[in-house]
């Protein structure tokens, strides 16, 4: 579904900053109906990683290909297009303040040029879906911070992607919201068959929503692979270290409880 | 004596709100784009041009540093030419436009860039063009600011309004000149301020009431 090859990324120096390399040689294949997740500490640039897949940030060099094109080289005219095939869903939410729950859905429908019918037909099935019926009309200052996400995916659906890009989206809620908004998309997942690519700083949403994973340090991916053997087996130290903030008994090496299939909840850990 | 006031006096404030509502009006017609311009034209923004910011950005600044009755003398040529004299209700409206167009741009300018940059980037992200990023975003979302601004410079142009009245423009403005202050009649100098207050006021309670009703931040 998405492949890059190669990718680099340098950011041009700017008044006071020296040019930064954010990106240096990302080779990811992401497969349809799968979610996969980034992890890495701050700055190791997996927000510009997700930002080139919808090209939000153009890379210096690479390839980006999704569903069998190469989308580096579309004209510029042509992005807004391409992109109402991907959903995002952000940390803040970014939801409009003006415009209620319904209408903030219909956004990327508007955008798109759709009938009021059109949109009408696409949200009825959203809003149960995302458990947010109740809440149709109300303003997002009205709303908790799981409720406004749930809006935010809810509008990353509306347009009827293939893949969902999530870029640490509950960084800014509490461990309880944490899960059920990780749940719910797992539940998307499954129901609509939609590739999502998952940005994190945390094992514990790695551990909870991902199938597979990528482990980013200063701009490279140091190790990747099936969730459950990057638990059971960590190689790379940034690995290691991400797993020890998180899971207390964790020591490389030895398997640890968290990392075991027995295992049942993480919550205890968040 | 409050017989033959009383329609002078409304006579007046007539005149004065249409020179005020006509160059708001006009004013907003222009300065709005502008204003968007000014906030979106930046290096890597979405209506990038650097040479548009460069030359009209000044040219703002400096219309808004000539005080209002010395403007309003110096383009008296281009009033002329533009309404054909130079004297009267709708001549004043020429240098009120030319007054209210770099302070609406100036405030449009402020309430775009004060709108959250998650937003644009949600909105590119959603497929949005850059048109469509004004009209669907950053507009009504910066409407609340508008409005606020707009209050601004309508409560401002009733006092410049006075000030043409000085220059023969009409309004109450011309009405506390002649009467009030030439022929000496302080009862009408104090109806005149008391009308000039009266309208501020109500202008201020507008606009502070469709603020508040555009704005859904905090409900
Ligand atoms: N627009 C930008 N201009 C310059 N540098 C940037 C920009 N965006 C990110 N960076 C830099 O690139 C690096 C990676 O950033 P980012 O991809 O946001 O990392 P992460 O999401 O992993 O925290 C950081 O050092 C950051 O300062
Ligand atoms: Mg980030």
């Amino acid at each position: 579904m998405i492949r890059l090859t190669d990718l680099h990324k340098t950011y041009p120096a700017r008044r006071g900053s020296p040019e930064h390399v954010a990106l240096r040689g990302i080779d990811l294949d992401i497969a349809a109906g799968e979610i996969v997740g980034v992890i890495g500490r701050s700055g190791a640039g997996k927000s510009t990683l997700i930002r080139c897949i919808n090209l939000l940030e153009m890379p210096t060099s690479g390839r980006v290909i999704v569903d069998g094109t190469d989308v580096t080289t579309l004209a510029k005219r042509d992005l807004p297009l391409f992109r109402r095939q991907l959903g995002m869903v952000f940390q803040h939410f970014n939801l409009l303040s003006s415009r209620t729950v319904y209408d903030n859905i219909a956004l990327p429908l508007e955008l798109a040029g759709a009938s009021k019918a059109e949109i009408a037909a696409a949200i009825d099935p959203l809003l149960p879906l995302v458990g947010l019926e109740d809440k149709r009309d109300r303003y997002p200052a009205e709303l908790s911070g799981g409720q406004k996400q749930r809006v935010g995916i809810a509008r990353a659906l509306s347009s009827n992607p293939k893949v969902v890009l999530c870029d640490e989206v509950t960084s800014a809620l509490d461990p309880e919201t944490t899960r059920q908004i990780l749940a719910l998309l797992r539940d998307i997942n499954k129901r609509l068959g939609l590739t999502m690519v998952v940005i994190t700083h945390e094992m514990a949403v790695v551990k909870q929503l991902c199938d597979r994973v990528a482990v980013m340090d200063g701009g490279v991916i140091v190790e990747q692979g099936a969730v459950d053997g990057i638990f059971a087996n960590p190689q790379h130290p940034t690995t290691q270290s991400l797993l020890a903030d998180e899971f207390l008994d964790f020591k490389p090496g030895v398997p640890s409880r968290a990392a075991s299939p027995a295992s049942t909840s993480i919550g205890q850990e968040g | 004596m409050w017989s033959t006031l009383l329609p002078i006096l409304g006579q007046a404030t007539l005149e004065t709100l249409y020179m005020v509502f006509a160059s708001l009006a006009i004013g907003a017609l222009v300065g709005l784009p502008l204003g968007v311009l000014l906030a979106t034209s930046g290096r890597g923004e979405l209506f990038e041009a650097p040479v548009f910011q460069k030359t009209i950005g000044p040219i703002v600044n400096a219309t808004r540093s000539v005080p209002f009755i010395i403007l309003a003398v110096a383009i008296i040529p281009f009033t002329r030419f533009v309404v054909g004299t130079s004297i009267g209700t709708s001549a004043a409206i020429v240098p009120l436009t030319v007054a209210a167009i770099p302070f609406i741009a100036r405030i449009i300018e402020g309430a775009v860039r004060e709108v959250d940059g998650g937003l644009i980037e949600a909105a590119h992200a959603m497929g949005a063009r850059p048109m469509q990023v004004v009209t669907k975003v950053l507009l009504p979302e910066a409407l609340p600011a508008i409005i606020h601004g707009l209050t601004l410079t309508a409560v401002t142009l009733v006092g410049y309004s006075a000030m043409v009245g000085a220059v023969g423009a009409g309004g109450l403005g011309d009405l506390g000149i002649r009467y009030g202050y030439q022929r000496f009649r302080p009862d009408v100098m104090a109806a005149v301020v008391v009308t000039l207050i009266v309208v501020v006021q109500a202008v201020q309670m507008l606009g502070d009431h469709l603020a508040r009703k555009a704005d859904k931040r905090n409900i």
